[in-house]
């Protein structure tokens, strides 16, 4: 998945001067993106000394966060056009965009302190950027998911769409925005939006002195392990 | 204010409709994750579906451990 975001990114520079707008959505009919494959992350662990698995993590993080500074930043509109379940890795993805289309079913959420971890790939941050602290610390804190009524009173999302229709009203705001001069709206963009650079380095390194403790390991054993119906509630 | 009796049969007719079987099929104390053969993340579909219908919020927190309708409804009821 990773790799095909790099070459993604790298296609994207070449299309900026005949493109005005990104929509990025998912053909997942679960949703937008349950984030990071865990059982993944849980086994390129095993065997690993403390130190190896904080270093495989920082490089991942850092190839993570190049791909999403690329988005973030590139002078394209941005829109992610989100449904069902968007969560962790796939909320943070959505974050870097300029906009978040929801439709009505989609849920939100960070559960990555369930497993003694915060998100990695600049979610913080990002919802920081986006909206009030009291929603940052409850959905950080409790881990709990919202849905996208609620998102769009928190300031997180720009529109909510119908049942299946977030894709549609992404390509008609996408449409709306493509009408004006790219110059401006990328300098309007850059304005609006900057990278929080700075907190998303100490994002990646919290996360890193985090990931080095076994009971992150065993949290994502227990995870993986779980043959049960709901892993995913807190 | 509906009685729990009504929220309960509210939440089985959403149930039914949602995850498309018959409502009769569906009782009060049945385990919804059974009975529905869904795993927590569909589950979320359904606290979703419940929110909209209600006009509430159901933190997933609040129903951690409910596995049955009447239970769930007892929640939602609280929220009411």
């Amino acid at each position: 998945m990773l790799e095909d975001l790099e070459q993604f990114i790298a296609a994207l520079e070449p299309a900026v001067g005949s493109a005005s707008a990104l929509i990025i959505y998912s053909r997942r009919e679960a949703g937008f993106s349950a984030g990071a494959d865990l059982r993944e992350l849980y086994e390129a662990s095993l065997g690993l000394t403390s130190a190896q698995r904080v270093s495989g993590a920082r490089a991942f993080l850092e190839r993570v966060h190049r791909v999403l500074n690329t988005i973030d930043a590139t002078p394209l509109t941005t829109i992610a056009a989100v449904h069902g379940v968007t969560f962790g890795g796939g909320f943070e993805l959505a974050l870097a965009c300029d906009l978040i289309i929801a439709d009505k079913m989609t849920r939100f959420c960070f559960p990555e302190l369930r497993l003694g971890l915060i998100p990695g790939f600049g979610g913080i941050p990002r919802l920081r950027r986006d909206v009030g602290n009291a929603v940052v610390r409850d959905l950080l804190l409790t881990g709990r998911s919202i849905n996208a009524a609620k998102a769009l009173s928190a300031g997180l999302v720009s529109q909510v769409a119908g049942e299946g229709e977030a894709l549609r009203v992404a390509r008609a705001t996408a449409s709306q925005a493509g009408k004006f001069d790219r110059t401006t709206s990328a300098a309007a963009k850059g304005f609006l939006k900057p990278i929080p650079h700075e907190e998303l380095r100490r994002e990646i390194d919290l996360f890193c002195e985090l990931f080095e403790r076994p009971t992150v390991v065993e949290s994502l054993r227990k995870f993986v392990e779980d043959e049960g119906a709901h892993p995913y509630l807190p | 204010m509906k009685t729990l009796e009504q929220t309960t049969d509210e939440i089985l007719g959403l149930a039914a409709q949602h995850f498309k079987i018959p409502r009769e099929q569906l009782a009060p104390s049945d385990d919804f994750y059974k009975k529905l053969k869904i795993d927590s993340l569909r589950a979320l579909e359904l606290i979703t579906r419940l929110e909209h219908h209600f006009g509430i919020e159901l933190p997933d927190y609040e129903v951690q451990g409910v596995t049955d309708f009447r239970t769930l409804a007892s929640r939602i009821q609280a929220r009411l």
